[in-house]
């Protein structure tokens, strides 16, 4: 557990040590209100709450998420520091799980620094903020499980752009998973049960589920256990992947 | 001590490191040669555990570097090829990183901090990010990081590559002052490192052990080994001289126009040809003895040409 916070430590203030940190949440924090405002009709919805805010997420993750996950084990692979990394005395699940939760953490920070529309909001009408709670949290899980995803995909390469392309596909291919488009699509022979597999796998079911106010534990277990399945597997690719140049 | 057993290790069809066993005692510097693609650089990666063998062991201090990973990896310091490092970080923050992850402490590790980087000569540097850096120092990040934690083991992959003579003479003193009861295993294809720096030399080639001794034991396998270097103010009449003494296998004239006179079964020669000299009234420029040479050992154990 120390290890994974020396590893977590190092990596977030790595985040800051570049401009990256700053032109990501600059970016993040002008498209989230860009998509809140613009297309999410706020003002003009008269409404008291942060749908507009939130609706936007997944898409908004899509392609965010990728571009600060690429970077996680790509550039250790090239730059060679992977080499010294795994002869530390350390175990591989310390380094991803600490790699990992510094790179979330940052998504964290940069959701949190949206605070100020929570302050709008509350100005200008009586919100539910239990609902806007419980969205922040999914909508910081589902964050999780898109970097999970990339942390995995950034360890099977050292070339970041492949690592980014793979991500955003592999994302974008568990968003559409929950699409009424996608799911009418499947062909009627196919049994219900089959269907509701696959909306049940998709983010949007679940962060839908979440968006609504309530904080389901299956909802909550579903990413967890999502993140768990992609870093274990980030572990296999690491281990099965480090020989190579 | 560092235990290797049979090691091999390959990539899909291709052997890199074949069946390699040797043992490294305390207070040894061992050198580790061989041609490039030999199979160092798979093997000192297997030795720190970085890479798993395909077959055999290698324990590290007592501890299988397999099933008491974290363990054996505590007792070793480690430069990896190329000295990589962290460059968004100075040298002060990498090295505390270092240091929090080997379990240096408080005191202990602000001590062990200072330490190197005195040992080191990184004081200029140390608020420097590592990035800006110039090769040299680079490489000497890699080593602090490596010495750090005062190992047992330290595996140094390539060193001095890429350094000027000056800060390749400052390494090699400071490999040469590690304590006595460290274990050293120094990879390098600079063979006079070998000679300056280690008390054994170990030769690979296409992942197999070809030599293994002393470095004058390797220098004595060479042609030169006990040759005399001989000029005089006619080395042409000279050298027809030579050829005929019983004491002499054969001449050559090297590129400087010396001759090069190589005894018979590797004798001591050089009181014979002082001899001669006087007797023939010759007017002496160089006359001297070689210990051998061990480029002429590595290419003719390696295959090279």
């Amino acid at each position: 557990m120390e290890r994974v916070a020396i590893i977590f430590k190092r990596e977030l203030a790595s985040y800051f040590a570049t401009p990256l940190a700053y032109v990501f949440i600059v970016i993040f924090l002008m498209l989230s209100g860009f998509f809140t405002f613009d297309f999410g009709s706020f003002y003009e919805r008269n409404q008291a709450d942060l749908q507009p805010f939130f609706t936007y997420h997944p898409w908004l993750y899509l392609f965010l998420v990728p571009a600060i996950a690429m970077r996680l084990w790509a550039e250790e692979r090239k730059s060679g520091t992977i080499e010294l990394l795994m002869t530390l005395p350390i175990t591989l699940v310390d380094a991803v799980v600490g790699k990992f939760l510094a790179a979330w953490a940052f998504i964290g920070i940069a959701l949190s620094l949206t605070f100020p529309i929570w302050i709008t909001v509350n100005y200008l009408g009586t919100p539910d903020n239990g609902v806007i709670v419980a969205t922040y949290v999914g909508s910081w899980l589902m964050a999780g499980g898109f970097m999970a995803v990339g942390s995995c995909m950034s360890a099977a390469t050292k070339n970041q752009v492949i690592a980014f392309i793979m991500t955003v596909t592999v994302c974008f291919l568990f968003i559409a998973a929950g699409f009424p488009m996608v799911l009418d699509s499947v062909p009627s022979f196919v049994p219900q049960r089959v269907v509701d597999t696959i909306a049940s796998l998709s983010f949007l079911t679940h962060y839908s589920a979440i968006s609504k106010g309530v904080l389901d534990l299956r909802d909550i277990l579903y990413f967890i256990v999502f993140i768990g399945c992609w870093l274990l597997a980030t572990v296999v690719v690491i281990e099965l992947k480090k020989a190579d140049q | 001590m560092i235990d290797v057993k049979n090691l091999t290790k390959k990539f899909g069809e291709f052997t890199a490191v074949n069946d390699l066993s040797f043992a490294v005692e305390a207070g040894e510097i061992l050198g580790f040669l061989g041609p490039n693609g030999a199979g160092k650089s798979t093997t000192m990666k297997m030795i720190t555990g970085f890479l798993l063998p395909t077959s055999g062991t290698v324990s590290v201090c007592g501890h299988d570097i397999e099933t008491q990973g974290i363990a054996a990896k505590k007792m070793i310091g480690y430069l990896p090829e190329g000295a990589p490092s962290y460059g968004d970080m100075t040298v002060l923050q990498f090295l505390k990183f270092i240091a929090d992850v080997r379990g240096l402490q408080g005191n202990s590790r602000d001590q062990a901090i200072d330490t190197v980087v005195e040992q080191i000569e990184l004081d200029k540097v140390v608020y420097q990010q590592i990035d800006t850096l110039s090769k040299g120092f680079k490489r000497r990040v890699g080593l602090a990081q490596a010495i750090i934690h005062d190992p047992k083991v330290l595996i140094l992959d390539e060193p001095t590559d890429g350094l000027d003579p000056n800060q390749k003479y400052q390494v090699r003193q400071l490999i040469k002052n590690l304590s006595k009861e460290k274990i050293v295993v120094v990879s390098t294809h600079i063979l006079e490192e070998v000679s300056a720096v280690c008390s054994r030399a170990i030769i690979i080639a296409d992942g197999k052990l070809v030599r293994d001794g002393k470095p004058t034991d390797l220098e004595a396998e060479s042609r030169y080994h006990r040759a005399v270097i001989l000029s005089v103010d006619d080395n042409k009449a000279a050298a027809e001289v030579i050829k005929q003494q019983e004491f002499v296998d054969g001449i050559e004239i090297d590129e400087d126009s010396n001759i090069v006179i190589f005894p018979k079964d590797q004798k001591e020669i050089f009181t014979q040809v002082n001899s001669l000299v006087q007797q023939q009234e010759w007017a002496v420029k160089l006359l001297s003895v070689e210990k051998g040479r061990l480029d002429d050992v590595f290419r003719k154990v390696t295959g090279g040409i």
